[in-house]
């Protein structure tokens, strides 16, 4: 089996926001639209604060509730563990973005651009009008990943089949890769270091790792 | 670990869903109610056409106001795909016999174009089948929130006895104010009006108990501030207003006055729950990044 999983080292983060805009010009995604995101969090109370970059997007759950509350089978786990939406499916209720914990999912109504009425030429080439009106969010970039597997290509080893995000993290914070491989970069990074999912009280099974800590044993 | 997260990682109101959605869960509940008081009514030999009609129109302008809120409308059949675990997708199948029986229930009971086969009997069947309908359809509205797993105040369960409780007092208020018009209210029907404004409110408080236990403060405030009012008038003075119709074996006004309250206070209370108290759970670090030369974690207070 295959489960692609993305890992983040928050030890490593420094918050520039990269990815974000990596993943914005691998996917063209409108202003206000960040399937990758790095949120910039302070935690506790003064004077006990401290300031923490936590990249965050769909985490590719394995029990998705999004996929339970889909009334129209737009949102569907790949067998790979990719968490997906067919656009041509989705009427774009909402639900799925009511029901994800991760604050995962965008809707846009209308073609907005970043400058003014007139897309850029980026723009220009990324539109895509089946994106409006219906639920989007991170794919992991599938397309780049099936693409890449067609080729013979390792996705998180080869940037050919690897996230744009993760190809563009400066800091190396990012990984992705099958966490049923334990060959695989994550697997050993999971095995090496000290982990957490987010909000996994949830019941969800997140597929979005934190590193924090080495693992002392 | 007890934290406090600020910036881009603190609870925020969700924007998804909008006052359109609170119109469906107050059409649909409302309406839901009122089928079953209309089929109850009908008993009590009210004629079930006018309290029919409001019904279905309250259901039907819940469903209209969903499909506006859509981003693409003209895929709205796509919402019966998925009945196997989507709630929505089950309030949608429901949504079909609800309207076309109680369509067919108004038609037969109807008393201005006679028809052939027009009789009561199959009115109270069809009447009370609709009613039934009506119940789950509202229980899966109930059900809608609660899979919504990324706003705590609505997958708190205690919430679905709200809806529920709230449907059903909002049917007998909205009955008791069709009294106006129709025939004096039957008594049974103000005394189940003060048992659901009693039931109502035990589960308002629940709710809110439940909230602050499990939601963010945001949301827990949001329902503190709306509270005054939904049991003063929604409560307290709808409760005097049905005795008070009791005692006067019963009484049109009060009965109507409580009627319209009842209504409005549940309108109200799922229109802020909805739209005011629907935050997120925000995100969670529960361990803290390890960094520099020490490789010792620092342990937080808060």
């Amino acid at each position: 089996m295959t489960r692609y999983v993305m890992v983040a080292d928050l030890r490593r983060c420094i918050g520039c926001q990269t990815c974000t805009a990596a993943c914005k010009q691998a996917n063209a995604t409108p202003p206000g639209v960040q399937w990758r995101r790095v949120l910039d969090i302070e935690v506790g109370e003064y004077p006990n604060v401290r300031r923490v970059f936590v990249p965050t997007g769909c985490q590719h759950c394995a029990d998705p509730p999004c996929e339970w509350v889909c009334p129209s089978t737009a949102t569907r786990r790949r067998a790979d563990g990719i968490v997906q939406i067919v656009y041509d499916l989705c009427i774009g209720c909402g639900a799925c973005a009511v029901a994800c914990p991760y604050e995962a999912r965008y809707k846009v109504e209308k073609r907005e651009f970043a400058f003014g009425n007139e897309p850029t030429a980026d723009e220009h080439i990324g539109a895509d009008d089946s994106l409006i009106g219906v639920a989007t969010k991170c794919t992991f970039c599938a397309d780049t990943v099936d693409a890449g597997v067609a080729r013979g290509l390792t996705p998180g080893e080869d940037p050919e089949a690897t996230p744009a995000c993760v190809n563009l993290c400066i800091s190396g914070a990012l990984a992705f890769g099958d966490i049923d491989d334990p060959q695989s970069r994550v697997s050993k990074l999971l095995r090496e270091n000290k982990h957490f999912r987010m909000h996994e009280a949830q019941g969800t099974n997140p597929g979005f790792y934190y590193l924090w800590d080495q693992d002392a044993s | 670990m007890n934290m406090t997260l600020s910036g881009s990682g603190a609870p925020r109101l969700q924007r998804n869903w909008d006052s359109r959605a609170a119109c469906n869960f107050i059409g649909g509940g409302s309406g839901a109610g009122l089928l079953l008081a209309a089929a109850a009514a009908s008993l009590s030999g009210w004629p079930y056409f006018p309290a029919g009609i409001l019904a279905a129109a309250l259901i039907g302008l819940g469903l209209l106001m969903v499909w506006l809120e859509i981003g693409r409308p003209l895929r709205a059949l796509n919402v019966f795909f998925h009945p196997q675990t989507s709630w929505m997708s089950r309030e949608a199948f429901l949504a079909l016999p609800v309207l076309a029986l109680s369509g067919l229930a108004i038609l037969l009971d109807q008393p201005f174009v006679p028809l052939p086969f027009q009789t009561r009997g199959p009115v109270a069947v069809l009447a009370w089948a609709v009613a039934a309908a009506g119940l789950v359809f509202l229980y899966c509205q109930a059900r809608i929130l609660r899979a919504s797993r990324g706003v705590p105040a609505w997958s708190e369960p205690a919430l679905q006895w709200v809806i529920v409780t709230t449907g059903i007092a909002e049917g007998l208020g909205l009955l008791l104010l069709l009294s106006v018009a129709v025939a004096p209210p039957p008594a049974w029907a103000v005394a189940a009006a003060i048992v659901a404004v009693a039931a109502r409110a035990g589960a308002w408080e629940r709710y809110r108990y439940r909230v602050k236990l499990n939601a963010p403060a945001q949301a827990a405030a949001v329902l503190d501030r709306a509270s005054l009012s939904i049991h003063l008038f929604g409560h307290l003075l709808a409760a005097i207003l049905l005795i008070g119709s009791l005692a006067m074996r019963p009484s049109i006004v009060p009965a109507a006055v409580a009627g319209l309250l009842l209504f409005a206070s549940g309108a109200y209370s799922k229109f802020v729950v909805v739209t005011r108290a629907a935050f997120t759970h925000g995100f969670s670090v529960p361990f803290m990044p390890v960094r520099g030369r020490t490789g010792v974690a620092l342990p937080l207070r808060g």
